[in-house]
């Protein structure tokens, strides 16, 4: 296990580079640069650029990027908050916690609605109940983030008036009930749907017959027996589920006004800011990997004949 | 044998599956006894229905499967009076089974100790962890399993096929139950493991003193371990005997039939296997006379007017065949 996780990380190190790579490429792809504005003369641009390196050569610029997170520095913002280091902005302003704290939220609201719906409807297959979470599901599932979150804003914010229309930086309870639906709803419901199939596959499996003729009561069959099997091709799935969250919250933040990191990482891209843009994808795709990481581990609890270490070992 | 001493008393029993298509007869009024310490094989090619009666008998039928009528009577109580908790209670402890393919039949995320456990405490909930694991560990070391103190940390897939069949035995047996269903047992695996795990079954019985009732579509199997046998075919006990009889005086076409479809090690080299013509009857649409009627080289017209009745042809040996009435047929101008 120990080695298994070391050769992740540097699996993971060798992924982050590739990323900051292509990054850096699309990065300078984009035309326009973070000093140009409607009164700013060539002149100045290039000094601008001149002053924080943007006028070498591309690989040198590249190189001292990956210099610098080497050691730590993510650099400083060239255009959003000019002169501030990017790590503060990130972590000391509370963005990137609110992002996560969005984020896990979500997952969890996910996770403990979509399990407990699939098995529901596995359960009284066929009958009505199972028919409205199948509606529901793939209403939900069908409904993109943007649209649904648009939704939800105009009727109970705009018309109805119940929840905050800007939810801000998500201080009391109330505010996070909108973007946590927004974000949630189509994990919710294509996890409710993958636990309905793989919990009505688990209930015909052979085993399933062998507790039943030990005289396992049905709600251990179901519990014990049924339920973990069930969980593995969940547990796969929620690798892609926690990055899709991660970067799904892009939109939902915008929608409601969230100073989160996902906002912000969309208001870089627009103003050109390089250094913020780098610094949000590297640390976006770390905690995508991370999620990554721990899902497998996750999956090795669930289903011991999964073993995680390669064949060398 | 005296009517008390008798473990197990079937009586008419029906099966039938509810389908889209319509009924599907799978037991069509069977019926047979079952004394204690006794092993009774049921023979019959596939779909004969000699396992949805055992899953009747175990109370495991799947929707749309419906006992329809007929009793089952153990040790004096009928099974299908029993409410659904008063079954769960029952299953495991007094009557358990093992089925065909120990590779699917053991539950791949809990270990063999954990699955041996359960089968206890699932029935006795006075008995200690500690207790339930030295008896789950006695089991293992009784069905011939290795090392049984680390074998019970490992799971299924650390199970080699025969290795997984011993551990299913053992987690049949844990309770000591009076009678063991053992559905297919050997089918899916290989022949040296094969006969191993019949010799196991067969030393088991005799130190635990459980009734069998052994399921199968290989005669050479149940040769060797059965008191007696019933041959099935298409929902209904076709002829019912001791082994030595149904093996060396089969009274029925179908049984004869079967027994010359086996190759056999002690034949000429250039003996034929004599295949069963035609296909099983469609249980859906069952023929108005004999099942085995369109089948049969033997057939008459009353086999295809009407089902046959059983004949004693023998001490303990009956058959459902016209054949056996041949010369009172006759004598009445029938035939």
């Amino acid at each position: 296990m120990g080695t298994y996780i070391l050769k992740r990380i540097i699996g993971s190190i060798l992924i982050l580079l590739l990323i900051m790579v292509v990054t850096f490429m699309l990065m300078n792809a984009i035309p326009g640069s973070p000093f140009l504005t409607e009164k700013s003369t060539p002149e100045q641009i290039a000094m601008a650029e001149a002053k924080y390196g943007l006028d070498k050569p591309l690989y040198v610029q590249l190189w001292n990027y990956i210099k610098n997170y080497l050691h730590g520095d993510l650099g400083t913002s060239l255009k959003m908050q000019e002169g501030t280091p990017v790590k503060n902005i990130i972590f000391h302003q509370g963005k990137f916690a609110l992002s996560i704290k969005l984020g896990l939220l979500a997952l969890l609201v996910a996770v403990c609605l979509g399990i407990p719906l699939g098995c529901l409807a596995a359960f009284y297959r066929g009958s009505w109940l199972d028919g409205l979470l199948r509606v529901v599901t793939t209403i939900g599932v069908a409904i993109p983030t943007f649209v649904l979150a648009a939704l939800l804003l105009v009727v109970f914010s705009v018309k109805l008036k119940w929840m905050p229309t800007l939810s801000g930086s998500l201080t009391d309870a109330k505010s996070y009930i909108l973007p946590v639906i927004s974000l949630s709803s189509y994990y919710t419901c294509y996890i409710a749907k993958l636990m309905r199939t793989s919990m009505l596959d688990a209930i015909n499996q052979d085993y399933i017959r062998t507790a039943r003729a030990k005289g396992v009561k049905t709600k251990a069959l179901v519990l014990k027996h049924a339920l973990r099997n069930s969980l593995i091709p969940v547990v796969t799935y929620l690798g892609p589920v926690t990055a899709g969250i991660i970067t799904g919250s892009f939109v939902v933040e915008s929608t409601f006004s969230v100073p989160g990191l996902g906002k912000y990482f969309v208001q870089c891209v627009m103003s050109r800011d390089y250094p913020v843009i780098m610094a949000t994808t590297v640390v976006l795709s770390a905690l995508v990997i991370f999620a990554m990481l721990v899902v497998d581990i996750a999956y090795k609890i669930v289903d011991p004949r999964i073993t995680l270490t390669t064949k060398e070992d | 044998m005296e009517e008390n001493k008798l473990l197990l008393k079937v009586k008419d029993l029906k099966v039938s599956f509810f389908t889209p298509a319509g009924e599907v007869k799978a037991v069509d009024g069977i019926s047979y006894s079952l004394g204690y310490n006794e092993v009774m094989g049921i023979v019959g090619e596939s779909g004969s229905g000699k396992s949805v009666e055992a899953y009747s008998i175990i109370g495991l039928l799947q929707n749309p499967g419906r006992v329809i009528g007929g009793s089952i009577e153990f040790e004096g109580e009928n099974l299908l009076d029993y409410t659904p908790e008063q079954m769960r209670q029952f299953r495991g402890n007094k009557v358990s089974m093992i089925f065909q393919n120990p590779m699917t039949c053991l539950n791949p995320v809990y270990t063999i100790g954990n699955q041996l456990t359960e089968a206890l405490t699932c029935h006795d909930k006075t008995i200690s962890k500690e207790d339930a694991r030295k008896k789950a560990i006695e089991m293992l070391e009784l069905v011939g399993i290795n090392n049984a103190e680390k074998r019970m940390n490992q799971y299924p897939h650390e199970f080699s096929g025969g290795m997984r069949q011993r551990a299913m035995i053992a987690m049949a047996l844990i309770c000591s139950p009076k009678l063991l269903i053992a559905d297919e047992p050997t089918t899916a695996l290989d022949v040296t493991i094969q006969a191993q795990i019949l010799e196991l079954m067969k030393d088991l019985q005799r130190k635990e003193n459980t009734s069998i009732i052994f399921i199968t579509h290989n005669l050479g199997v149940v040769a060797d371990i059965c008191d007696r046998i019933s041959v099935m075919y298409a929902g209904r006990i076709v002829e019912q005997g001791k082994v030595n009889d149904i093996f060396y005086d089969p009274q029925h076409p179908y049984t004869r039939r079967l027994l010359q479809s086996i190759p056999r090690l002690d034949e000429e080299d250039d003996e034929r296997l004599i295949p069963i013509e035609g296909t099983p009857i469609d249980l859906l649409n069952p023929p108005q006379g004999c099942n085995f009627g369109p089948r049969c080289t033997e057939c008459m017209k009353i086999c295809l007017r009407q089902k046959p009745p059983f004949a004693q042809v023998g001490e303990g040996h009956i058959s459902a065949c016209w054949l056996h009435f041949k010369d009172a047929l006759e004598k009445e101008g029938e035939k």
